[in-house]
């Protein structure tokens, strides 16, 4: 029983972080071009600038 | 290298005979080697003819460029033609070519372009007509059209997803050790489920706004939706077992409930992602569209909605004219195919009114405004449009007639359950509430909630990859049961544009004929351009508007223009000094995939019939040339409207397929209704689809994906009734563990998911080849 003490404040400790990072990319705009994010990942040469 | 006879044009993938369609995709054919970015062509997925380069943008950028701090300027662009990787690919690298850019960035999804570079604002314009000389369309970015109120919507509940998920997930980590831990001491289950309503509570309440705010407005409108189902559910459920962590019972449903939002928040996600292409390519279109008004006596261009009654307007060479007017000029020339139907552009005189939506073909004009924007004829056909539109509004999709049927029913058994403990069992009212909220929660109509828009999203998504955008929530539902299409003739059953026939011309003859049309803008001029693309337009060329054009003693144009008597049908004719004279025979072809989509529509059992404001001739050749029967000419707005009217009256269910302003009130007014991209902005504000590839044969595939889509929808609503059914018995008895229910809505919505996938297989058409 001891464990849980550690392991169940461990386990929503790492979903949260889960959370914020979502909430994150969501807030960076990451989720806005699903489309043109699934295309550019088979760009092989790199954008000079930008991006 | 030998390229001729090549079948498509090489830039923008147009059907053409040379190698390049027009002299625009030869320079940026010429623009896109010269910056060394040729692996565009080998990258897309394939052309759909829209990257035909267009005249230079006419408005003026570089007002709406922003300027930071350091000097920089960004600039926020709508592009048009965004299809596929390589194109935000072609664009990014294009503008990252330019010394001065400091950052380009496409976004696919919402064709937009963000542009940054270092320098004075001007610069804007410069870099708008590099993107225009690539063959995409670009308009200013406007947040309306786009709608960033719906986009914020779309935020809200991605990110209420997020954190139902977040919270579902947790609170099931701790329900498993309450479940499987038997041998659980009752302090540390107490412990356990305070920390469910700890973590489930605020997620319920934060997660589940979308949808009790969706159940309000429905409750308000005293329509019992799937939304009130739902939110009844876990609203009853949370409080139950909040009761029940309070006195310390066994179980309690914080799992479920949260489980339930996170499921019913990704179908929400899923479903609007699929509609939301298509209301943005809708917006996209409307935005390229507009434009200002060039009005004497001011200095910048006025939006249209600003220009009164009484001012004199300038129309330019091949602008839309966007308001009524009468001429003032001597003459003009106007194509009116988008209001009357009418193939061929016609000559107005003076005083003449003019309806707005025409384009102006010949020299510029001037004309005085009879109307604002919000008087004029665009104005009444869109009032017009509106009460059609509610007409059909008033559509009930077959989740709604489910949801009506199963809401009311779900809530009985639950209230049934809890008189039968309560008063015929004896049990105390705490007690009987427990059965109660099970049977509620075995009941939440999950599956059932997502069964249609599962099958939806499947279907818009196949069908969005064929082309063809899904505008309205029931328009597959409609498109299913269509079983009549009126087709309009103009640049929906034709291509729209004259084709040259073959005559009895040389080779020579039609250089020289070319080498004069290659100046005008009039349609026929533009198809001899066409037919013969090598040849560069003479100098010293003069127009008379309506007439034909001169140089020097050599003459092109109507029979009349150059002295001759026969004038039939669509024709050019060539008087040159030292000849006879030549007639080019025109004809607007029928769109290359129209017999095949006649005989698609036909093996669906749908009657086919034209509907054509154009002359009798015309449209009698065109319908025998597509094996159409019935057909009428000379049709205007109203009748076309009227003639909807008296086949519904029929009980025919009508597919309207259209793309002029004198089509909107048909469309509106017709059971379903679809546009092509090309055509009025009006016409596609009225339509259920778009056809973005232009042909008609996606759209007699549509209807097949559509009843196949109806069949599996009307599958997926037994299925999740089914389930249900099975589990009520179970909860009644007071048998309902959360592990049953949990199971029972998992089984249920992926069986419903899974059925639906089957909408998205494979090609339906025999013709269709594998893809």
């Amino acid at each position: 029983m001891d464990t849980l003490v550690w392991l169940i404040p461990l386990a929503l400790f790492l979903g949260g972080l889960g959370l914020w990072a979502f909430i994150w990319a969501l807030r960076s705009g990451q989720y806005d071009d699903l489309d043109g994010a699934a295309a550019r990942i088979l760009f092989d040469d790199d954008l000079k600038k930008g991006g | 290298m030998s390229l001729i006879g090549h079948p498509r044009c090489a830039h923008c993938g147009a059907p053409s005979t040379a190698r390049f369609c027009c002299v625009g995709c030869e320079g940026a054919h010429a623009l896109v080697q010269g910056l060394g970015l040729d692996a565009f062509y080998q990258r897309r997925e394939g052309a759909l003819g829209l990257l035909k380069p267009l005249d230079p943008p006419s408005a003026d950028f570089a007002s709406l460029a922003r300027s930071d701090a350091a000097g920089g300027q960004t600039l926020e662009l709508m592009v048009s033609g965004l299809t596929c990787g390589a194109c935000i690919w072609l664009v990014e690298q294009a503008l990252a070519a330019e010394p001065d850019v400091t950052r380009a960035r496409a976004n696919l999804s919402t064709r937009r372009l963000t542009v940054a570079w270092r320098g004075a604002a001007e610069r804007g314009n410069d870099l708008a007509a590099l993107i225009a000389r690539l063959g995409f369309r670009v308009a200013p970015f406007s947040p309306a059209c786009l709608r960033a109120s719906e986009d914020a919507e779309g935020r809200e509940l991605t990110r209420a997803l997020g954190i139902a998920s977040f919270g579902a997930m947790n609170v099931m980590l701790v329900s498993v050790a309450v479940w499987a831990g038997g041998d659980m001491g009752e302090q540390t289950r107490h412990m356990m489920h305070w920390l469910a309503a700890l973590i489930g509570l605020p997620t319920i309440a934060y997660a589940g706004m979308p949808l009790f705010r969706s159940a309000w407005r429905g409750l308000r409108m005293g329509r019992l939706n799937m939304d009130c189902a739902v939110s009844l559910g876990i609203l009853a459920t949370a409080a139950m077992s909040l009761s029940e962590t309070i006195r310390n019972g066994a179980f309690t449903w914080f799992d479920g409930a949260t489980a339930l939002l996170a499921l019913m928040l990704a179908g929400r996600v899923l479903d609007r992602a699929a509609r939301r292409r298509a209301r943005q390519s809708a917006a996209e279109l409307l935005a390229l569209q507009e434009g200002p008004v060039t009005v004497l006596g001011e200095t910048h261009p006025v939006a249209v909605e600003r220009v009164v009654a009484g001012a004199q307007i300038l129309v330019a060479s091949g602008e839309r004219l966007r308001l009524d007017a009468v001429l003032e000029d001597p003459q003009a020339m106007l194509d009116t195919a988008a209001t009357t139907g009418e193939s061929q552009p016609r000559r107005f005189a003076a005083g003449e009114a003019l309806a707005a939506g025409a384009i102006n073909m010949g020299a510029p004009f001037i004309a005085r405004v009879t109307a604002t924007a919000r008087d004029g004829s665009l104005a009444a056909m869109g009032r017009l449009l509106e009460q059609a539109e509610q007409a059909r509004g008033r559509y009930t999709s077959i989740a709604d007639i489910a949801a009506r049927i199963y809401v009311p029913v779900a809530h009985v058994i639950a209230l049934l359950t809890f008189l039968g403990w309560w008063g015929l069992a004896g049990l105390s009212w705490e007690a009987a509430l427990v059965p109660a909220v099970a049977a509620l929660i075995i009941t939440c109509p999950c599956g059932l909630a997502i069964a249609v828009p599962a099958v939806q999203v499947v279907a818009s998504g196949a069908l969005f990859r064929r082309g063809v955008l899904v505008a309205s929530p029931t328009a597959l539902e409609r498109l299913a049961s269509a079983d009549h299409v009126v087709l309009d003739k103009t640049g929906t059953l034709t291509e729209g544009r004259p084709r040259l026939l073959p005559g009895a011309w040389t080779e020579a003859d039609l250089r020289a004929a070319a080498a004069l049309a290659a100046g005008s803008r009039h349609p026929l001029a533009r198809a001899l351009s066409r037919a013969c693309p090598e040849v560069q337009p003479a100098s010293g060329l003069l127009e008379v508007p309506g007439e034909g054009l001169l140089l020097g003693e050599t003459r092109l144009g109507s029979a009349r223009f150059v002295g001759h008597a026969d004038d039939a049908g669509l024709s050019l004719h060539l008087a040159r000094p030292d000849a006879a004279p030549i007639a080019f025979r025109f004809a607007d072809s029928l769109r290359a995939d129209a017999l095949a989509a006649m005989r698609e529509f036909q093996l669906a059992g749908l009657t086919v019939e034209l509907l054509s404001g154009d002359a009798p001739d015309v449209v009698g050749r065109i319908a025998a040339e597509a094996g159409i029967t019935h057909f009428t000419a000379r049709a205007t707005p109203e009748a076309k409207a009227a003639r909807i009217a008296a086949l519904a009256a029929e009980g025919r269910r009508v597919l309207m397929v259209g793309d002029g302003i004198n089509d909107a009130a048909a469309l509106a007014s017709a059971h379903v209704s679809a546009a092509p991209a090309e055509g009025t902005d009006l016409a596609q504000a009225a339509s259920d689809f778009i056809l973005m590839g232009g042909g008609l044969l996606p759209l007699a595939e549509a209807v097949q994906r559509a009843r196949l889509a109806q069949r599996v929808a009307v599958q997926n609503i037994a299925l999740a009734f089914g389930y249900n059914i099975i589990a009520v018995p179970v909860a009644i008895a007071g048998f309902a563990t959360p592990l049953i229910a949990a199971l029972v809505m998992a089984t249920s919505s992926l069986a419903v998911i899974t059925n639906a996938l089957r909408v998205g297989r494979g090609p339906l058409l025999r013709q269709s080849g594998p893809r």
